[in-house]
């Protein structure tokens, strides 16, 4: 056996699993699994994430790359935005040559 | 009148129903035998990847037995085909029909151990793309297509197997070993793939073209490279050459069988 410094996992880490529908743009989170490694998570997504035929592109990110707002802090952050409702597009009216928007 | 070089006709090649049966047994015996894991597996993402890959297997088999119905006739079907022969008419690598663990009797319960599950998927998922790949330019068009449907499958296998198999035998000093355990115990009965049988002439005979040297390179390659990046020992494929694909099969095949077997047989034309 090789000697390696690392010794062996006894927890997995925590990843995120994000798929990428045939129709989407954008890769869309799913769910997390643990996995050894990035490689491994990738393989294990496949297997648990797109047994239905919903992805045709997988991301995984480590679940610790990830900074989450607080739940206490919803106040604060998002409730200013409640009474504004002008941020909207909805009090424009769209030339007809510009088509869908 | 001038004489005309005469084309050969192109002759329909039809792979024998033997031949058929042996690819399909190999997969749903394997197929059944993975899908023991279904409920235990070491983590639940394993237990659904050995669930889907035993899926992926009796999809095969599926195919297999359909086009060996076929040219049956008589009635035959893809179930009693699959539920309806016996020990010695199932034609698998006695290989794929062993329990999930070292040499036991027929009758034991043990745990199943997770090294010879990867050990022999790897063992045959390597046989499998090689041998599909070729098979995909059969010149049976049904053999063809069946074949470049399993081969997407295959590789997946040999990449799942693979994987593990690398990560277990340069892992920690215990999976090394259990590894290394379940690659010796498995090894003699890869000597099956390689033997010229009635069923390869057969097949030959037919118009079904393997080339063997070829099939035996790839897979040497593919073993001799995960084995050394994992750190493995190969060990010797000696001592008695098993013939499960001339129906002398081990113990173990006959209690697979019954529990496959079971529900079909006690409720026989039951449809859901």
């Amino acid at each position: 056996m090789t000697a390696t410094n690392t010794p062996a996992l006894k927890e997995w880490p925590l990843w995120e699993v994000f798929v990428r529908s045939k129709q989407g743009l954008e890769h869309k989170h799913c769910g997390s699994l643990h996995a050894a490694d990035a490689q491994q998570a990738l393989v294990m997504a496949r297997d648990v994430y797109t047994r239905r035929q919903e992805g045709v592109s997988i991301w995984v990110v480590p679940s610790v790359a990830i900074t989450a707002s607080n739940p206490d802090d919803k106040g604060e952050l998002f409730d200013p935005a409640a009474d504004k409702i002008y941020r909207h597009p909805t009090f424009y009216e769209i030339p007809e040559e510009v088509g869908h928007m | 009148m001038s004489a005309v070089l005469e084309k050969p006709q192109a002759t329909a090649v039809v792979t024998p129903v033997n031949y058929l049966l042996h690819l399909a047994d190999n997969a749903v015996v394997l197929g059944q035998r993975n899908a023991e894991w279904c409920g235990h597996g070491p983590i639940i993402e394993e237990d659904l990847a050995l669930a889907n890959m035993s899926l992926d297997l009796i999809g095969q088999a599926r195919l297999l037995y359909s086009q060996a119905a076929e040219l049956l006739g008589n009635g035959a079907t893809e179930d009693t085909l699959a539920y309806f022969r016996d020990v010695p008419d199932f034609r698998n690598y006695t290989l794929l029909e062993l329990p999930h663990h070292s040499a036991l009797v027929g009758y034991a319960k043990t745990d199943l151990d997770y090294g010879t599950t990867i050990a022999r998927n790897f063992l045959y998922a390597a046989l499998m793309v090689p041998m599909w790949s070729q098979l995909q330019t059969a010149a049976d068009p049904a053999l063809a297509g069946i074949a470049a449907k399993s081969l997407k499958e295959a590789s997946y296998h040999l990449r799942h197997s693979r994987d593990w198999l690398v990560r277990l035998g340069d892992g920690t000093e215990e999976s090394h070993a259990r590894m290394q355990a379940a690659l010796t115990h498995l090894m003699p009965y890869t000597q099956e793939f390689w033997t010229h049988t009635a069923l390869e002439k057969e097949a030959e005979a037919a118009g079904v073209h393997l080339d063997w040297v070829q099939l035996a390179a790839d897979w040497n390659a593919l073993v001799d490279d995960a084995l050394a990046e994992a750190t493995l020992t190969r060990p010797a494929a000696t001592g008695y050459v098993t013939q499960g694909k001339a129906g002398l099969h081990s113990e173990h095949l006959g209690f697979l069988l019954a529990e496959m077997q079971s529900l079909t047989r006690a409720h026989p034309g039951a449809t859901w």
